[in-house]
């Protein structure tokens, strides 16, 4: 029987820490030996690569498992594309070993240090949203460890509502063991971008809605700072994966292996006046002026993951860490919500810099999977303490006002009423909860913030 | 790309452990620079498990072979089987298993303390017989195994695998002294804390080396035929430091 590690961990925000006891299986019998052997004692939740932002993968004073070690693929069809891979097995693995195959992540979040069972848990969704949905409509099953010690295959034929709840569940069905995904046939290690700026809402808006269904990837940088008559001014980045002949010669002759990226970490947490209004202001300035309009190609690496080549940069929000905030609301009146929730953070001066926008298409079918139709925003707030915890609380209210629901995956402190405001479908999904997990063994520190446990 | 090389050339290297946190570390390794591989230990359906993923990672074949070590009475049959798949080239083995209980229930089990013993030196010791006997009348090949630091000196918190992994380092020696003049190079590899399910959750461990950088200092020491490495390469300064206390100073300090 393995024996847990105590441990201080943290969400990727690292706005809180908090004391578990940390399992790590190196096989899949040993999952099955926690589960059963914890039968009595505190609850447990899975963890990956920690890169929530909140507390979804953390569990005060209780276990954690760990599934980092169990990443191996169990099956791959190079004809189809289908793999099947144990549930610590990231993108960067995907990439890895099959993008010199010619497949590509179907979906992808913005970094690729994510793990195939955290991508299930939060049913993550990509700069294709719009287009193609969130990863699962690729997920055609994953194998789920229940409280009984069972392994469940779930899918659209078996197990369904399993399925359907473990989806977007935030891990609290059970443990994800294995996952089934169909990867996206690619020509090219490349991205085809097409950057456009424009100078207020409006254009933005407008460039969305005109030119989205050209493009399988569109996203925009937007200027959280910007005020008056450029609110809203952005850089949007539009792009499809590139064809062999979009390469140019000096790219051409390995288009499916492109260089491998130099990795650079920040080795110490910043200190706090590194990102002030000011400066965040500099920097805002300086992207939009240095992202001219027209088409290049792009590494995947620096289109899908700008922000890996920097191992760590959450702490250069230094030591109290940050809060990331990620809303979806319905496009009818999103330009009003957007206003609204632009002014709030303008007034606040509270300094965001690459915040988010894009266009989402429909919703998976998880019961609670984030993505609605609409409009997303995510942006990052320096944790300044309670009043950052009351511009977001304002945020959550402008988002309720208009329809719109905020992402488990980054939420560190929204309130239970809000959230239960926001996710209408949260009583099936305890019911289905309570017949997987009648003791609520499953738990993390988020479940209990939001009251998402057996039926209360 | 290792799938480039046509694979019925490729060597085939036979890991005993393969399941244990480094020997998946090796297997990756190995794979990686283009062998072809035997998997042996006691969890057949983990190393499948394993082999699948190494086949589809690294496009090399990789075989299966269950091994209890401790049933003596399977080694020949064992050896036999992996002679029969590597038909030939057996390129060499790695010897990866181990066992590190807790030193206070070793010191109340006796049949635990006999265990740790005969899984840590001895059932090696028999595997290495046959290995021994069979790459010396090629005279060709690599023998590399896993002992440890700790076998550089015996310490109150670990002293029954301390005595093993030194019984192990000792019987290396004296194995590369004898196969040397048959071009048979032994590594012994001693690793400080590597970070396996082996020490997860144990007190007192420090600088803790990443699996994967361990499995290439041990790839390349046999590439090279060196003798012994300690790795990460700053254990041999810790343990020089360790081994050169005086024994009235060391009984007295609680390591």
């Amino acid at each position: 029987m393995a024996r847990p590690r105590p441990m201080l961990l943290a969400g990727w925000g690292n706005v809180l820490q908090q004391r578990a006891q940390v399992y790590r299986p190196e096989k899949l019998s040993d999952s099955r030996d926690i589960v059963a052997a914890n039968a009595d004692s505190a609850t447990l939740v899975a963890r990956g690569l920690g890169r929530s932002y909140g507390d979804a993968s953390l569990n005060d004073a209780g276990a954690i498992l760990l599934n980092t070690q169990l990443n191996r693929f169990n099956a791959f069809d190079p004809a189809t594309g289908v793999v099947e891979c144990e549930a610590g097995a990231t993108f960067e693995d995907l990439i890895e070993v099959f993008l010199p195959r010619g497949y590509f992540p179907p979906v992808t979040p913005g970094t690729k240090f994510v793990t195939l069972g955290g991508a299930v848990a939060a049913d993550v969704h990509g700069k294709n949203h719009h287009r193609d949905g969130s990863i699962a409509s690729f997920i055609e099953s994953f194998d789920l460890l229940t409280a009984a010690s069972q392994t469940l295959r779930c899918s659209r034929q078996e197990n369904v509502d399993a399925f359907w709840a473990t989806l977007g569940g935030m891990g609290l069905t059970g443990i994800i063991q294995s996952v089934r995904l169909k990867l996206r046939p690619v020509e090219t290690g490349y991205v085809l971008v097409d950057q456009k700026k424009t100078r207020n809402l409006d254009q933005t808006l407008a460039a969305f809605i005109e030119a989205d269904q050209d493009y399988a990837y569109s996203v925009a940088w937007i200027d959280c700072l910007a005020k008056g008559t450029a609110l809203g001014r952005s850089v949007l980045m539009r792009g499809n994966h590139a064809k062999a002949a979009d390469l140019p010669a000096e790219l051409s002759h390995l288009p499916l292996q492109p260089p491998a990226k130099r990795r650079g970490r920040v080795p110490f947490n910043f200190p706090s006046f590194a990102l002030s209004p000011f400066t965040v202001r500099l920097f805002n300035a300086r992207y939009y002026a240095s992202h001219p309009d027209g088409r290049h190609i792009s590494h995947y690496e620096d289109y899908f993951y700008p922000l890996d080549s920097i191992e760590s940069w959450n702490r250069i929000y230094g030591r109290r860490g940050f809060y990331q905030y990620q809303a979806v609301f319905p496009t009818q009146d999103g330009d009003r919500c957007l206003r609204s929730l632009m002014e709030k953070l303008s007034d606040a001066g509270s300094a965001s810099f690459l915040a988010v926008l894009k266009t989402m298409g429909p919703a998976s079918g998880g019961i609670l999977s984030f993505p609605i139709p609409g409009l997303t925003l995510a942006l990052d707030l320096p944790n300044a303490g309670a009043s950052t915890v009351q511009l977001l609380d304002e945020l959550d209210e402008v988002v309720l006002k208009y329809g719109g629901r905020v992402y488990l995956a980054k939420d560190a402190c929204m309130k239970r009423e809000s959230f239960e405001r926001m996710y209408p479908d949260l009583p099936k999904f305890k019911q289905i909860k309570a017949n997987l997990d009648p003791r609520n063994r499953f738990s993390s520190s988020l479940a209990r913030r939001l009251g998402i446990g057996a039926a209360q | 790309m290792s799938s480039q090389a046509a694979p019925a050339d490729l060597p085939w290297v036979l890991i005993v452990g393969a399941s244990s946190g480094i020997g998946r570390a090796l297997a990756h390794q190995w794979a990686a620079e283009g062998s072809r591989l035997i998997l042996a230990g006691r969890d057949v359906d983990d190393l499948q498990r394993s082999a699948t993923d190494l086949q589809i990672r690294h496009s090399v074949e990789v075989r299966v072979v269950a091994l209890d070590v401790l049933d003596y009475s399977r080694h020949h049959l064992f050896w036999k089987e992996c002679l029969g798949i590597a038909n030939g080239s057996l390129g060499g083995i790695i010897v990866a298993h181990g066992f590190l209980p807790l030193q206070a229930d070793v010191q109340s089990d006796l049949d635990l303390m006999r265990r740790t013993i005969d899984t840590n030196f001895t059932s090696a010791g028999a595997l290495l017989t046959l290995a021994a006997n069979e790459l010396e009348a090629r005279r060709r090949g690599f023998i590399c195994v896993l002992s440890s630091v700790a076998g550089d000196r015996g310490r109150q918190s670990n002293y029954v695998y301390c005595s093993a992994k030194a019984g192990l380092t000792a019987f290396l020696q004296g194995l590369r002294n004898r196969l040397f003049k048959s071009n048979v190079t032994v590594l012994t590899v001693k690793p400080g804390f590597v970070d396996t399910g082996m020490i997860w959750g144990k007190p007192g461990v420090f600088l803790v080396a990443p699996p994967e950088c361990v499995a290439a200092d041990i790839f390349r020491a046999v590439r090279r035929g060196r003798a012994e490495i300690y790795t990460p390469w700053f254990w041999r300064y810790i343990m020089l430091v360790i081994r050169c206390i005086p024994e009235f100073v060391f009984k007295r300090m609680k390591l």
